[in-house]
């Protein structure tokens, strides 16, 4: 084993024991080429292993040259082993080796796919860091070189990434060639290097001097920003951040600034809506001055961009925008020149725009303040609440909370209920999944009294949706209700309604009687656990339909814990007991999985009298579940049966160790 | 004017004749329909060649290097690689057969040392990847090299993989599957020049592709009625300008041509240019719409004109001209008077495309009776050759044919009657540098090219 690690490891080497260790290594080294991917990829993952039995000196010599041609394997096997590579400096034997990964890593970062490149660009970006400054010059620099006049488009996008990274550590001569080499990848032929140019271009100009940045960086930005291309303008916006941040106030407005107004009008929609995107990095990158005096305009002109997606865009932005003006002064600003914007897109054609705007609209509230809310902001809001479009109503209904704060909700109340009402009888579904999803938050907000006077019934109506998600939901929402109201308000309205569907003629309605009752029992306590709930499951193991009887037995396993032993001994285990010998399958399974958890229960409850009797107990139970044939009869039937079967198997497999 | 002489030079000189080269594909006057080719595309260097066919294959001709043993043998076109791109399927949900026939194919911008192409049918967009191995590697830990497995307590030593070199295999292996996206029957793909994005066309739409991104694609371009009785038009051709990323023009049944700028917006339903030819009310008749239905369209390499096919024409447009082509050139006016038949027999309906020469002075498209027209732009002449095996003899010109139009027949003429409307060439493709053409003769691929005095 320990030959087998170290250099030295030849066949003399290895003992009768080095045998065993080697066998695993040499198979992980032959499915390295095994035809099943998942293996090769397998292997690829463990190739730290591989390395470490081969010892430094073969991985270097044997196994890197094998890994620089195996560029032909399936994308995800290549993605593992670039990402490999970037950890790989110790196993090849420290810094003064790290240059061996490059070759291997050069051949990735030209293959197609971008995600296998990009990873490959990232370990290289990691080894850089451990070559040292002599090694760097030697070895990595001209690497980037190579890649940068690659005949390939595919090599020359990957070198972008790197000349960042060796920037920094290069003496001046180097300095320059390398800033030469990303000139001209900038003014490549080919689209997709000057984009990969352009979105390094940020990332490039803050490692360089000043003076280079404002002498090569801002042309090269420029160029990029007009390329004819507009999808290299677009990511030329992205570089104006980087940029920005780099230059003083005077610079900015004479190198960047013209730039970044003929970008926020670019005649490509897609242009401006980099610009819009941006929005609130040019603004932190930019400043307060030049915010006030272009970034605002442009934003009222993007507000009201001919294109849809750019007004979505802005919009999404308006809060961060508000948010991040200079204290002194935001209020009139936004009241003024913003706010005006707001009110028309209220009213706006496309109702992506709408629905972005109702997502952020109430966060003005807390900028604003109450008094502007309630003047200025409500109208917008309550408007919004009328809006023919659910997504835009439901926007402003989940972030009520931000009124709330400023406001108190109940200025909303007279507007607010029509719209939920409408919204939880959208029929659409996913709708009033979504609503029911803010019923707690609303109850929180408006109070028990208002809940019950107007929500109640919602709440309730839910329960017997015909879609089962909303059904379910609605039952996760009583217990939450249950949580925040309490248990008195749940005894009086909610599990009264509750049980009497026990008796409803849909067994799906039925069904819900007994989910409520799994979801409500812990919230409302023993108490009613006990003495209303209780006696209704109890009398549901009667019923007719076998999906409701197995839900009985799940739902007795689930209040078991909250019973105590005389109702657990003399209610419930007669009843599971009969279910138990029931004549369905599933009825069967789940009776006995509950007679379990129960006996467990019980044995608890009685551990420190009847400790003798303990180590007894499982011999009963065991013979419940096991009886001969139950594994192969039930094939097939539920859909649970997967789990199932993979259960009892477990349980088999747990009990036969322990004979 | 064709034929005048010694044969017609439509790429711009009077120094070469066109010459056979090559014809591939089987002899057989039996045809199997899976054989027949459906589409013919040169890669961006000229140096591969693929072909569609009905059977859903792509094959693909490499061309060999020049040797100087064989002079005249100037890079012959061999097969290089042979793949079943498309299967047929059954769309279950609407009872519908998927044929594989492969309808369009287009190279892909070469980004490394593998070539990578898209090919589709009616419904599924697929991208190829073919690349080259010449390694192999050799040496296992638990087999000896005749493949016995090895006593696993006798390995004392560990082997790495050596690779060694092998013959040249060529491997086609599909990279992305674009899928349902498309409603209706997809006519066309094309690939940005940004080299990121394509748009693939069906009847009524136009969807923008990521190369990268299979599970989405954004609708750029939709004329569905919201009731389908008032449907008037449908796509039937669309292409992405060479060099401007955001332009693309489609092309309607209703002869009309509309220009798009996806920079001014995210959806397309607003044309920024509308390329139109007044009618002749002179011409009218019953047939005038379905012949002027446009079956191919084409950007010249200069990104300056582009090219569009009808039934009996070929027109050339200016981009800054919307009124009126800047040149039209008859392809088959002689069938104007018979247009009764060849509706009836369906003819009518046959979707000819056209491509240009390398420097766009020429333009090429096909006819009946394996005939093909070439127009110099230049020097507005023209010629029509013929694809047949009679005068396939390695370096033979061709002799421009001619058929004749009313009046008495001459020597060497052949009669319009006696054309035969089963032997057509819909698809052809001219390298992008040098005059080589590839003809799809049904299930035959001619290749011809000038020769040199």
């Amino acid at each position: 084993m320990a030959g087998a690690a170290g250099p030295g490891s030849g066949p003399g080497s290895a003992g009768r024991d080095a045998d065993d260790s080697l066998y695993p290594i040499a198979v992980l080294i032959d499915e390295l080429r095994n035809e099943d991917v998942q293996l090769r990829l397998n292997s690829i993952k463990k190739l730290s292993t591989i390395a470490l039995a081969l010892g430094v000196e073969r991985t270097r010599m044997e196994l890197l040259p094998f890994l620089t041609d195996t560029i032909y394997d399936e994308d995800e096997v290549l993605l593992a082993l670039a990402e490999q590579l970037g950890d790989f400096t110790g196993l090849v034997g420290g810094p003064d080796f790290a240059h061996c990964l490059l070759p291997p890593l050069e051949s990735l970062a030209t293959v197609e796919e971008t995600v296998v490149r990009d990873k490959a660009v990232e370990s290289l970006r990691q080894i850089s860091q451990e070559h040292t400054p002599v090694a760097l010059e030697a070895h990595f620099v001209p690497l980037v070189k190579r890649l940068a006049s690659g005949d390939w488009f595919t090599s020359r996008t990957s070198a972008c990434g790197l000349f960042s990274v060796c920037y920094p550590r290069a003496s001046n001569v180097v300095k320059a060639e390398i800033r030469q080499h990303f000139r001209s990848l900038c003014s490549d032929d080919t689209p997709m290097v000057r984009r990969a140019a352009a979105s390094k271009l940020g990332e490039f100009a803050k490692v360089l001097e000043l003076d280079s940045v404002k002498i090569e960086i801002v042309p090269l930005f420029i160029n990029l920003a007009s390329d004819e291309q507009d999808s290299v303008r677009l990511l030329a916006v992205e570089a104006c951040v980087s940029i920005a941040q780099l230059l003083s106030q005077d610079d900015l407005e004479v190198l960047v600034m013209p730039t970044l107004r003929h970008a926020a009008e670019d005649k490509s929609w897609r242009v401006r809506y980099m610009v819009a995107d941006k929005f609130s990095e040019l603004q932190k990158a930019v400043g307060p001055k030049i915010t006030l005096n272009d970034l605002i305009p442009a934003f009222q002109n993007l507000l009201k961009d001919c294109e849809a997606e750019v007004r979505a865009a802005a919009v999404h932005k308006v809060k961060e925008l508000c948010e991040n003006l200079p204290i002194e002064g935001r209020e009139t600003i936004i009241m003024n020149r913003i706010l005006p914007y707001i009110k028309e897109l209220v009213s706006d054609t496309n109702q992506h725009v709408k629905i972005a705007l109702a997502s952020v609209i109430m966060g003005l509230c807390t900028i604003l303040g109450k008094e502007n809310t309630i003047e200025h902001l409500l109208p917008l809001f309550l408007a919004q609440l009328k809006d023919e479009c659910p997504e835009v109503r439901l926007n402003i209904i989940s972030n009520l909370d931000c009124v709330n704060e400023v406001i108190g909700i109940r200025q909303l109340s007279q507007s607010l209920l029509p719209a939920i009402v409408e919204l939880a009888e959208d029929a659409k579904w996913r709708v009033r999944l979504a609503i029911i999803e803010y019923m707690p938050l609303l109850a929180g907000q408006l109070g028990m009294e208002f809940f019950d006077e107007k929500l109640n019934s919602l709440c309730m109506a839910w329960l017997v949706d015909h879609v089962y998600a909303i059904r379910e939901a609605a039952t996760n929402n009583l217990m939450k209700l249950v949580q925040k109201f309490g248990t008195e308000w749940a005894q009086t309205t909610i599990v009264p309604k509750v049980l009497v569907m026990a008796n409803d003629p849909n067994y799906l309605h039925r069904m819900t009687t007994l989910f409520c009752i799994n979801a409500l029992s812990e919230a409302c306590g023993q108490e009613i656990t006990a003495k209303q709930m209780l006696p209704i499951v109890l009398k549901m193991a009667g019923d007719q339909v076998a999906n409701v009887r197995f839900n009985v037995a799940k739902s007795l396993q689930k209040i078991g814990p909250l019973l105590d032993t005389d109702a657990l001994q003399g209610k419930v285990k007669p009843v599971l007991q009969k279910l138990g010998q029931d004549e369905d399958m599933d009825v069967k399974y789940f009776a006995q999985e509950a007679i379990s958890v129960v006996a467990q229960r019980l044995r608890k409850l009685d551990f420190p009298v009847k400790d003798s009797e303990e180590h007894r107990a499982p011999g009963p139970d065991k013979n419940h579940f096991l009886r001969p044939g139950m594994l192969g009869e039930d094939t097939g039937k539920f859909l649970s049966l997967m789990s199932r079967q993979h259960k009892e198997t477990e349980r088999l497999a747990w009990l036969l160790r322990g004979q | 004017m064709a034929g005048a002489g010694g044969g017609g030079c439509p790429a711009g000189s009077n120094d070469f004749q066109w010459c056979f080269s090559q014809v591939k594909g089987a002899v057989d006057e039996d045809v199997a329909e899976a054989d027949i080719i459906s589409t013919v595309e040169f890669n961006y260097s000229g140096d591969l060649l693929a072909t569609g066919d009905k059977g859903g294959r792509v094959v693909i001709f490499q061309r060999e290097q020049e040797s100087k043993s064989r002079p005249h043998s100037r890079g012959e076109y061999n097969v290089y690689s042979t793949f079943q791109s498309h299967e047929p399927e059954f769309d279950y949900l609407k009872s519908l057969e998927i044929e594989e026939k492969i309808n369009k194919i287009r190279w892909l911008p070469q980004q490394n040392a593998a070539h990578f192409l898209l090919s589709t049918n009616d419904k599924t967009i697929k991208l190829w990847k073919i690349s080259e191995r010449d390694k192999r590697a050799e040496g296992y830990n638990l087999k000896d090299e005749d493949g016995r497995l090895r006593d696993p307590f006798r390995i004392t030593a560990l082997r790495v993989p050596i690779l060694k070199p092998m013959d040249l295999m060529v491997e086609a292996s599909p990279r992305r599957i674009f899928a349902n996206a498309h409603t209706y029957h997809i006519n066309s793909i094309s690939v940005n020049s940004d080299h990121e994005t394509y748009l693939s066309a069906d009847d009524l739409r136009i969807n923008l592709w990521h190369l990268e991104i299979t599970d989405r694609s954004f609708n750029i371009v939709d004329i569905k009625p919201a009731n389908m009785e008032e449907l008037t038009e449908v796509i039937t051709a669309a292409e992405f300008h060479p060099h401007q990323c955001n332009v693309f023009v489609y092309s309607s049944s209703k002869g009309t041509i509309r220009l798009c700028d996806m920079r001014s917006s995210a959806l397309c339903d607003r044309h920024s240019k509308f390329f139109e030819e007044p009618e002749d009310p002179s011409s009218r008749s019953f047939f005038s719409e379905i012949i002027s239905s446009i079956s191919d369209v084409k950007f010249s390499h200069s990104g300056r004109y582009m090219m569009t096919r009808d039934y009996l024409s070929v027109k050339v447009w200016d981009l800054n001209m919307e009124s009126r082509p800047v040149e039209t050139h008859q392809v088959h006016e002689y069938l104007r008077s018979k247009l009764c038949s060849l509706y009836e027999n369906d003819c009518i309906f046959d979707k000819f495309e056209c491509c240009w020469n390398g420097s766009d002075s020429a333009i090429m498209t096909g006819s009946y009776n394996n005939f093909f027209r070439m127009f110099d732009r230049n020097t507005r002449r023209d010629v029509t050759l013929e694809a047949s095996r009679e005068n396939s003899k390695p370096r033979a010109s061709l002799k421009p044919r001619k058929v004749c139009t009313g009046g008495k027949r001459k020597k060497d003429e052949i009669s319009v009657d006696s054309l035969d409307f089963n032997k057509k060439i819909l698809h052809t493709a001219w390298h992008p540098m040098e005059n080589i053409i590839a003809v799809a003769a049904t299930n035959n691929l001619y290749i011809f090219q000038d020769k040199i005095n």
